[in-house]
């Protein structure tokens, strides 16, 4: 139970946990997520590959471990994985760039 | 082709000892560490856990194989040359399924096509039994003139192949099963489609075998299968009939994997904490007799690696009485647990989907 550090990885199977204090908000939070993990109109594989992506955008060390393992699980291999994270990563570059025209304009307003 | 590893025999590793792997199982039960297999059916009112009637015959024709696989729950390899089956054992087992009419017969190994006898055993085993299936490792196919011919052999035969082929892409394929196996294998499935295995008009049937290429369970044989077809055919035009999904079992060599990695517990709590009650009246040990190479009788291939025979005063082929097996309580120990994992593991893969 004790841990020096901020991320302990066993504390990854203490999720569940998260519905002490707040059991009705807790348990639809799992209902909702479970549902959402579910095949649908995307496949189970899909889902995982996205929410690896997005385990390194929010920067969650515990879910990067989950989803990599799960992607593994669902039969993708380093190539896919990689190719998410750099969607992930371009995604996220993208979004700081744009506000490169925002720069611009400003420069173009402050100056002759 | 290079080989992943060296067998556990050659290597002389303690865990070549079956009595030492059991030892290494059992320890975490004595420590309180894990619930023992047995304990846990009895919780579910499954236990003792026993045989039904028999409808699959698996043979292991011998551990001699051209691949040394870092998974092989066998400990197969190609040092291995003095475990092959002879003549004699495969006489008996012929006049069992001859006078049982048993449904279906499992050839396995090492690789059961480097058994001098095993073209002899299809040609006798074809003309007496209606289901033959040979586990193929693929690249035995490629790996010399005597063995070239094999996809006319196994089509005029008309054998079911199941085939390893752990993924779609080399480096997870070779990672498991040695440099240049996943070229060879592409190239050896081409073969075969080339033949009529996997073709749609066809009824020569070949499946491939996912199994994860590391310490983790795999995931629903549904959506792999998916996977599989679209990759394959896209990338190398192959066809196949299904995808069997299997779970590494904690046996011989993926359990030195596990031990030398520092994995082991884990991936045994993973096991335990994915126990499926629904696995259970369909696991293979039920309606299966493993024959080793030298005619002993297990309820499966994983006990017939650790040595667990079946419960039966006279447990070798040329003694057994086969109705005397319906009914038998089921050897258990803690790999079991492997077989009941999520949708469950068997030769055929997921039990309950």
């Amino acid at each position: 139970m004790a841990n020096d550090g901020y991320f302990n990885p066993e504390d990854l199977k203490r999720f569940g946990e998260i519905t002490r204090y707040q059991q009705t908000l807790g348990r639809k939070f799992f209902d909702y997520y479970r549902e959402v993990f579910k095949e649908g109109a995307l496949t189970v594989r899909e889902k995982a590959l996205i929410a690896l992506a997005v385990a390194h955008v929010v920067q969650c060390p515990y879910c990067i471990d989950a989803y990599t393992e799960e992607c593994l699980k669902n039969g993708a291999d380093e190539e896919e994985m990689m190719e998410a994270i750099h969607v992930a990563a371009a995604i996220r570059s993208g979004a700081s760039l744009v506000f490169g025209v925002q720069m611009i304009n400003h420069i173009e307003k402050k100056t002759m | 082709m290079r080989q992943a590893t060296q067998t556990l025999r050659r290597l002389r590793s303690p865990l070549a000892q079956t009595r030492y792997q059991l030892k290494v199982l059992h320890q975490p039960i004595e420590t309180h560490a894990f619930p023992s297999f047995a304990d846990t059916l009895r919780q579910h009112g499954k236990y003792p856990l026993k045989r039904a009637k028999l409808e699959i015959l698996q043979l292991n024709l011998g551990k001699l194989c051209n691949q040394t696989c870092r998974h092989c729950h066998v400990d197969a390899g190609p040092d291995r040359k003095d475990e092959v089956t002879s003549k004699e054992i495969l006489q008996r087992a012929l006049e069992l399924i001859r006078i049982h009419q048993i449904p279906t017969v499992d050839l396995t190994g090492g690789a059961p096509e480097m058994n001098p006898h095993f073209r002899w055993f299809v040609e006798q085993c074809s003309a007496i039994c209606p289901h033959i299936i040979d586990r193929c490792n693929l690249t035995i196919i490629t790996a010399g003139k005597q063995y070239r011919d094999l996809p006319q052999f196994f089509a005029r035969h008309g054998l079911h192949i199941v085939s390893s082929l752990p993924h779609y892409s080399k480096n997870r394929t070779d990672a498991q099963r040695g440099q240049g196996v996943f070229e060879a294998s592409i190239e050896a499935l081409r073969m075969l489609n080339d033949v009529g295995y996997g073709q749609p008009d066809s009824n020569l049937q070949l499946d491939l075998v996912f199994n994860p290429t590391g310490a983790f369970l795999p995931s629903q044989q549904c959506t792999l299968e998916r996977v599989y077809k679209d990759k394959l055919l896209r990338k190398y035009g192959i066809r196949f009939n299904r995808l069997i999904v299997i779970t590494n079992m904690p046996i011989n060599r993926f359990l030195d994997y596990l031990l030398q990695t520092g994995q082991y517990e884990q991936y045994m709590q993973t096991l335990i904490e994915a126990f499926n009650p629904a696995t259970v009246d369909g696991l293979m040990c039920r309606n299966t007799l493993s024959v080793s190479w030298d005619g002993y009788l297990y309820d499966c291939d994983f006990n017939q690696m650790l040595d667990l025979k079946i419960n039966h005063p006279s447990p070798h082929l040329l003694d057994i009485d086969i109705d005397s097996l319906e009914g038998l309580p089921i050897a258990l120990h803690q790999a079991c647990y492997g077989c009941t994992a999520g949708a469950g593991s068997s030769c055929s893969g997921e039990i309950a989907s």
